[in-house]
């Protein structure tokens, strides 16, 4: 898992996660989820491609935005110890 | 905040409010009018002196009291959507922050740049100072910016709770396994309060909820965050 500070962008330049017309009513934690399933598979895909995961920081700073922090980190000790239920 | 012994709506603070403001005076006008019209034609009945024990039907009255009530429910309804649909407009947020409710506290996450997560909690009555809220203040506020569309983003770590500031016209249920989304946008600087809106548990009275609201410039130059 790439380091927090790698993936901050430089001051002014990343606001908000914009509206996301696939998930469009109150209920955003499908948005969450699957942000973060798509920032690991973007890992996965380009690492495993020899690409640079720069463009997975994307993903990254929508989940970490949106989704509750104690989540985030039960999710990735979930990973760590290979019971994620999720598809990545 | 309210003041004491207050009945109506507080003053509002965000354009969705505003609106809410004019559609319950004009909605509770209507209600007053019905109101006074029965009573005053209750008095009359019962004050009467004239009888008629020859009353059968009456077409066109019965007409009249089935179509005007139509035509005045129709009068509150299509205002009333107007601002539902408002309240769900696709308004390009600038900041998002998490609030996530506990027994008996509520958490902040600013986490758009870095991470800033803290914990905000009733000021126990020992330990207000002069001027304090009982009740109301808490020991750390959530500060936003003005007239910047916020995202709040609402979840409870336990229990349900509802996370709600009269003044911006917000109450959104903190429902354990879901993620609520709320938008606003703060129209004046100033310290708001509320107070959670879903039985909780022993404490439930005493988690609630204020907003420091600051110009944009001050918020930008960062006194929220330590980064």
């Amino acid at each position: 898992m790439l380091d927090v500070e790698a993936q901050e962008p430089p001051k002014g330049k990343w606001s908000t996660p914009p509206f996301d017309p696939r998930f469009p009513n109150q209920n955003q934690i499908r948005n969450c989820y699957q942000n973060f399933l798509d920032y690991h598979l973007c890992l996965k895909t380009r690492t495993r491609r020899g690409k640079s995961t720069q463009p997975c920081e994307y993903y990254f700073r929508v989940y970490h935005s949106l989704c509750p922090i104690s989540w985030v980190e039960s999710w990735n000790e979930q990973i760590k110890n290979g019971t994620f239920a999720g598809k990545i | 905040m309210a003041h004491a012994a207050q009945v109506g709506l507080q003053d509002a603070t965000s354009p969705i409010m505003e609106e809410l403001i004019i559609f319950h005076d004009h909605a509770l006008m209507i209600i007053f009018l019905i109101c006074f019209l029965v009573l005053y034609a209750l008095f009359l009945t019962l004050t009467t002196k004239l009888t008629n024990t020859n009353i059968s039907d009456a077409q066109e009255m019965e007409t009249i009291w089935t179509i005007l009530p139509a035509i005045i429910l129709v009068l509150i309804a299509l205002p009333s959507l107007r601002i539902l649909y408002m309240t769900d407009e696709i308004n390009d947020p600038s900041f998002t922050i998490k609030s996530i409710g506990h027994q008996w506290y509520w958490t902040y996450e600013y986490t758009d740049y870095g991470g800033l997560i803290f914990n905000s909690y009733m000021l126990p009555p020992l330990f207000l100072e002069p001027g304090d809220l009982r009740l109301l203040d808490v020991d750390n506020r959530v500060v936003l910016p003005v007239e910047a569309p916020v995202r709040m983003m609402i979840t409870s770590q336990d229990v349900l709770h509802s996370w709600a500031v009269p003044t911006l016209g917000l109450k959104t249920d903190a429902i354990p396994g879901r993620l609520n989304q709320t938008t606003f946008t703060a129209t004046r600087p100033g310290v708001y309060y509320g107070q959670c809106s879903e039985i909780c548990g022993a404490n439930h009275s005493f988690m609630p909820i204020v907003l420091e609201l600051i110009p944009l410039k001050i918020f930008e130059m960062g006194p929220v965050f330590a980064l």
